[in-house]
């Protein structure tokens, strides 16, 4: 196994895959926020849904 | 099949309404050939250079008319959107295609006379003293490309009339469209503005040109109903 | 539903990456030219590679939505089209690590196909805003599935132009993507392939479950607020 040469231009090799691996957290991120989005529309529907209920 | 005019006398027809429109408002070309020599004076005083050769000057010839056709097709369909005409055209009994024929058609008359004023204003004013230009060639690759540039003008300046940000969105979405033009345009103009006069390479260049705009020609006339479509 | 299978493709996904990576950093030799830094190619051209399919794929749905007026297929097209954006600019940026690492410079303009990737990419930017500057949702579908179309076609036109002004043959790593590799190479390259693909299913399939379960919520609202109200 070799030892990251990073004299050698590991330093590139190791900032592509940092590249890479931060595009996905980034979308990882995303989603996590349109999940919470998602959690706190259908909390609201379910709210309304209980008042129509409980009014008819 | 429809009852109604046949697919080229309906283009003539459209492509009439259009020329008188041109005629009466003298809007789109006059602005074109304008801009074009303005981009020209620009470029002088941008550069500090007086004359351009070889490369540079086939390069700036080409970025200076797709930029100028960009302005022609942001006004392309705009007696439709303004009057309402697009309804009354859809009305009638004309193919779609008509309405794309007429529409690529008006626009390559346009490019045309653009390109009688914007190329010898060229040569008068930036072009390198003693250059031969091989004039017969390069009419051959202008107008073969202004097939191209008008089917492609004509399918974004379609697909942007229904936007908001319609002229932004032409600009953007029609140069990258014909960047592959700007090259082969650029590689085939640049021996026929030199003394080497014309080269080798012209007819590969040409032959290019004519499959991009095959392409999308048939292209056009397939996807152009979609986006007349209500 | 979008998210059937989601969780199994998941984990192939998460799989697939693992061994690929384990395989180029433990497995595949260190290049006799480049060293260390080829080790870029891995990355870089299966992300470019994956990105130009995701491209034509969503000009292919495109004419799919077309034909037959689902508007599922529009959704999957405008995903497809969606991550691949997302995808090019890992691809941009690791090309340009990569021509740096090479050659000594940010960018190259002798390297046709990042060349005309960037055509290419600067061209799939505009898919977003001119589909949301379109306000009737029937017609956004439409004239998005029309751009999806003509850009698919253009792909490889634009590859023929810029392949044609390069004046000789220059030479380059990735001649035909692995034909001319170490057999332990093309492994690892054709396994990091396979792994980039799943990588880009998997957020294609997240990406359309969401949309799909925003778009299922705004229905029962509407469906909601005309009797609650």
């Amino acid at each position: 196994m070799p030892a990251l040469p990073l004299g050698t231009g590991g330093t590139y090799v190791a900032a592509a895959y940092v590249v890479f691996l931060a595009l996905i957290f980034v979308y990882v991120v995303v989603i996590g926020a349109r999940a919470a989005r998602l959690e706190r529309d259908l909390a609201a529907l379910t709210d309304a849904l209980d008042k129509k209920e409980a009014a008819g | 099949m429809r009852n109604g005019p046949g697919l080229f006398s309906a283009s003539w027809a459209l492509l009439r309404k259009d020329l008188a429109i041109e005629l009466r408002t003298r809007e789109s070309v006059p602005a074109m050939a304008l801009f074009s020599v303005t981009v020209f004076v620009l470029l002088h005083f941008g550069t500090g250079r007086d004359t351009f050769s070889g490369g540079l000057a086939a390069g700036l010839l080409w970025v200076t008319l797709l930029l100028a056709t960009v302005l022609g097709v942001n006004r392309l369909f705009v007696a439709e959107r303004e009057q309402g005409g697009i309804d009354a055209v859809l009305l009638a009994p004309v193919d779609r295609t008509a309405v794309f024929i007429g529409k690529a058609a008006a626009l390559f008359l346009y490019l045309v006379l653009l390109e009688v004023v914007a190329v010898p204003a060229f040569a008068l004013l930036l072009l390198a003293q003693g250059s031969a230009v091989a004039v017969l060639p390069l009419a051959g690759v202008l107008l073969l490309t202004d097939i191209g540039l008008a089917a492609v003008g004509a399918l974004v300046a379609a697909m942007a009339s229904e936007t908001r940000a319609r002229d932004l969105v032409v600009p953007m979405l029609l140069l990258p469209l014909v960047v592959p033009l700007a090259i082969a345009g650029a590689s085939a103009t640049e021996p026929l503005l030199g003394a080497a006069g014309s080269a080798p390479e012209l007819l590969r260049w040409l032959g290019f040109i004519g499959v991009y705009d095959m392409v999308f020609l048939l292209l056009s006339v397939a996807v152009f109903d979609f986006l007349l479509e209500d | 539903m979008f998210g059937r299978g989601l969780r199994a493709l998941s984990v192939a996904t998460a799989l697939a990456v693992l061994v690929a990576f384990g395989l180029i950093f433990f497995y595949a030799p260190n290049d006799a030219d480049q060293g260390f830094v080829q080790k870029i190619f891995y990355l870089h051209v299966p992300l470019a590679i994956v990105c130009l399919g995701g491209f034509i794929a969503g000009g292919v749905l495109a004419v799919k939505f077309l034909r037959s007026g689902d508007r599922a297929w529009d959704l999957r097209s405008y995903v497809a089209i969606h991550m691949s954006v997302i995808l090019g600019i890992a691809v941009l940026i690791t090309g340009s690590i990569w021509a740096k690492a090479s050659w000594g410079h940010w960018w190259v303009w002798n390297e046709p196909t990042l060349v005309v990737f960037l055509i290419v990419f600067l061209l799939y930017c505009v898919y977003q805003p001119l589909r949301f500057s379109i306000e009737d949702s029937e017609r956004q579908a439409r004239y998005a599935s029309v751009f999806a179309i003509t850009a698919g076609v253009f792909v490889p036109l634009c590859f023929a132009a810029v392949r044609l002004a390069q004046p000789l043959v220059h030479p380059r790593v990735l001649t035909g993507a692995g034909a001319s590799l170490p057999p332990s190479m093309a492994l690892t390259f054709f396994v990091c392939l396979l792994a980039m693909t799943l990588v880009y299913v998997t957020l294609c399939k997240v990406e359309l479950t969401s949309k799909h379960s925003r778009d299922m919520i705004r229905r029962l609202r509407r469906r909601l607020e005309p009797a609650g109200g």
